[in-house]
């Protein structure tokens, strides 16, 4: 199980108080898409896809985003658990929506990046440590029920 | 995978910010490599690598002289870079995962410094030109 040290409990929840979760998820699902197309193949649904701009404008892409995102603040309230409160979700995605977990961890480094534009020098490299943790274990707490 | 025309301008207008700043970024991306992933430590034991330390600067600055280098020669980066190449496959032998968490922590410290600059469509430009080079580097391996 990860275990979370006071100092990277703090790092995350300090910086996390501070995030604009609707504007932020729809960047980092926006970005995604653009950044990884082929990600591309689970939203055939959301219509305009066709270019950068067009994706990060779209709104079904700002309302999943945003729907992400909040998920995402869910396991921060649950750092000592994150097996156990991503159980459902992550059969979720492997069962309904048959994700696989290596977009969990392209999406988590689209994360960590969104917060180095928004939070600039106070996002230091020890900041993105505890960060990158959180983002590996949420990645794995989600693809820990496939089978 | 080859750079779009589109994808070349966004890169190297952006190195000429960059370079100014080339010794800050690269020190800064080798922190952040090794905090978030201690295992690229082991390729360095005979480095100090605290913050600070003057091999961790002079290591920065060369890696980034060879991002740099290909950036120069974008249309050819397998040339350009063909001795680093050589040099990765039979000398250092790095396990090719560590160019994914180098790049990913250059991408960072990109977006750390310049955030406005970099737009959704110059973090692609970036993820692609630096995931080129890393291709470069590694293609000798086996």
């Amino acid at each position: 199980m990860v275990h979370f040290t006071a100092e990277e409990k703090a790092a995350i929840t300090g910086l996390w108080g501070k995030v604009n979760v609707e504007e932020a998820g729809g960047e980092a699902l926006g970005r995604l898409l653009v950044v990884y197309p082929w990600t591309q193949r689970f939203f055939d649904s959301f219509g305009n896809l066709s270019s950068a701009s067009a994706i990060m404008g779209n709104p079904k892409v700002k309302a999943h985003g945003k729907k992400v995102l909040t998920s995402f603040g869910e396991a921060i309230k649950n750092l000592d658990n994150l097996k156990g409160a991503f159980a459902k979700l992550s059969e979720l995605h492997c069962d309904k929506l048959h994700v696989d977990p290596e977009n969990f961890r392209l999406l988590g480094n689209v994360i960590v990046i969104i917060l180095a534009t928004h939070f600039g020098r106070e996002f230091t490299p020890d900041m993105q440590a505890a960060w990158q943790k959180l983002t590996n274990a949420v990645a794995n707490a989600l693809a820990h029920k496939y089978h | 995978m080859s750079l779009t025309r589109a994808e070349r301008t966004i890169v190297v207008s952006m190195w000429s910010k960059i370079s100014t700043q080339a010794d800050v970024i690269g020190t800064e991306t080798l922190e952040r490599l090794f905090s978030c992933y201690p295992q690229a430590k082991t390729y360095f034991p005979h480095f100090d690598l605290h913050s600070g330390s003057a091999q961790l600067r002079a290591h920065g600055s060369k890696v980034v002289a060879a991002v740099g280098d290909a950036v120069k020669s974008i249309d050819n980066v397998a040339s350009a870079l063909s001795k680093l190449s050589e040099l990765h496959a039979y000398v250092l032998r790095v396990d090719p995962v560590n160019f994914k968490f180098l790049s990913h922590c250059l991408l960072v410290t990109l977006a750390s410094h310049f955030p406005a600059d970099f737009t959704a469509d110059a973090h692609a430009a970036w993820d692609k030109f630096l995931s080129l080079v890393s291709g470069v580097l590694t293609e000798k391996y086996r």
